[in-house]
């Protein structure tokens, strides 16, 4: 095995080209579990810690421009209040030491349909900067998840970061597990208001081959606040609920060790509606800004 | 390959590191380092914690080259000569201790977990120990000793400071 450490952007395109073979690494709490348990013996292994700009977080052309390598510790202290949807998920996942380590970047390479920041990135209507020595692309984190643990990532392309625009209303993001702490999602929803837009955004993780969207139940919820964004109206129980069960349709889950198809779809509908619920109930009661 | 880097203030230099190691294996097999612990080698048991640059991290999931230059703290750079640290006597006097597999990594999320809350002003309460210690797995003492000892070497520490 080789190991090569760049320092900067531009050495590690150029490296990600010349070796197509080869496991980039950030935080390795998933690239180091494969090597330790003999699942993945790369010829080459790509540090990509060293490279600064991959480090760090900026305000571009109004959105937030979170390189991929910020461990989810950061995305928690220095953007809770910007990016509420993927620090509350950040929060979920693993353990202080992971969170530590592990990166938004990472998460999004990996696509794993239980990744917890995708659901909240598919909310925002994040993008994807992508680049190689061909150039930088970005790609709608809609048509990012291509299948179970593939995406749109070419192979001679490395994630630069992830653009998310800073709500202009409430976000929400929950998880089932067994405990509060080190659990992959059994079901995962993110939830945001984009009263701007007169739109609700939502993301489904652990219930389909990839992260999703719940379109339907997007759609339902549009139509039916129409006319509610204005004035901050009351929610009608009966919305939440039908948004719920739409939520929930979108889902195409499996038995597995963590859960049935059937409790992943409940627990789906439960907690879209209770999001929903959450969500309006923090939009009613927030100042017009 | 060659690694160097500082483990506890010293600078430690080792050669044929395999680039697929984890800065755990060389910890223990290659500088005779054996305090923090394997026990999972998954970054779910929490026992090889150690601080990298000073953040506390599963030294399982670094891969060797990453540590290059960095500094490293183990349990083994917590006591002096003379006396345990502050943390380490707390897990004593607190009969936190049993077999002993998981204090290593506790000792060191305590330390930065306690180190954090003072400099913030306040010992750490109940939720934000059981929050900061959730990836160190103890399967002996049911947890309750040691939520007594981080809050024994909490008060220690916070009068040594006065
Ligand atoms: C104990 C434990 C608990 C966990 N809990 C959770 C959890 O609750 N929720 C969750 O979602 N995940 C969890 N994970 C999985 C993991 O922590 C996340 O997927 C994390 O986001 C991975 O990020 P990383 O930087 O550590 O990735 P790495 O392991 O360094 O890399 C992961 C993948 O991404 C690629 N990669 C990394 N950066 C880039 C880049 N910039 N461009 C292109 N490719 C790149 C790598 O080649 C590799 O394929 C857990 C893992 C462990 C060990
Ligand atoms: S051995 Fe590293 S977390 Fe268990
Ligand atoms: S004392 Fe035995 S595992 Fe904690």
């Amino acid at each position: 095995m080789r190991f090569l450490q760049p320092t900067t952007w531009a050495e590690a395109l150029e490296a990600r080209a010349t070796h197509p073979d080869a496991v980039a690494i950030a935080g390795g709490t998933d690239v180091m579990v494969g090597i330790n348990f003999g699942r993945l013996r790369p010829p080459l292994l790509l540090d990509l810690t060293r490279v600064g700009e991959l480090q760090e977080w900026s305000v571009d052309g109004g959105d937030v421009r979170l390189g991929a390598g910020v461990p989810y510790a950061r995305v928690i202290t220095e953007l809770g209040d910007r990016l509420p949807g993927l620090a509350m998920a950040s929060r979920t996942i693993g353990s202080p030491q992971i969170r530590n380590r592990g990166t938004v970047g990472g998460n999004l390479a990996t696509a794993s349909p239980a990744g917890d920041a995708h659901p909240a990135l598919l909310a925002a209507d994040a993008e994807v900067e992508v680049a190689s020595v061909r150039g930088t692309r970005r790609i709608p984190v809609t048509d990012f998840y291509t299948g179970v643990k593939r995406s749109a990532l070419a192979p001679d392309e490395l994630i630069a970061a992830v653009r998310i625009r800073p709500p202009a209303g409430p976000q929400q993001y929950s998880k089932i597990g067994t405990r509060n702490a080190m659990v992959i999602a059994v079901a995962a929803f993110g939830l945001a208001l984009h009263p701007d837009r007169g739109v609700v955004g939502t993301g489904i993780g652990s219930a389909a081959p990839t992260p999703r969207r719940a379109t339907a139940a997007e759609e339902f919820a549009a139509e039916e606040l129409s006319g509610l964004w204005e004035s901050r109206g009351e929610l009608p129980a009966a919305t939440a609920v039908r948004f719920g069960e739409l939520v929930a349709t979108a889902a195409a889950p499996i038995d597995d060790v963590r859960g049935t198809a059937a409790y992943r779809v409940h627990a789906l509908s439960v907690m879209a509606r209770r999001a929903l619920t959450w969500a309006w109930a923090e939009y009613r009661t927030a100042k017009e800004s | 390959m060659r690694l160097t880097c500082t483990v506890n203030g010293t600078e430690q230099q080792v050669d044929d590191v395999w680039e697929g190691e984890s800065l755990l294996y060389v910890l223990r097999e290659r500088m005779g380092l054996p305090g923090s612990k394997n026990a999972c080698e998954q970054g779910e048991c929490g026992s090889c914690t150690v601080y990298l640059d000073g953040t506390p991290v599963c030294s399982c999931l670094v891969a060797a080259g990453q540590a290059e230059g960095r500094e490293v703290g183990t349990v083994e750079g917590m006591a002096t000569d003379e006396a345990l640290h502050p943390v380490q006597q707390a897990f004593l006097d607190a009969g936190a201790v049993q077999c002993g597999f998981c204090t290593p990594g506790l000792l060191v999320a305590t330390d930065d977990l306690v180190t954090r809350s003072l400099a913030a002003g306040a010992p750490p309460e109940d939720a934000e120990i059981r929050e900061a210690l959730a990836g160190n797995l103890c399967r002996c003492t049911g947890y309750e000793k040691i939520l007594d000892a981080v809050k024994l070497a909490a008060t220690r520490m916070s009068e040594s400071a006065r």
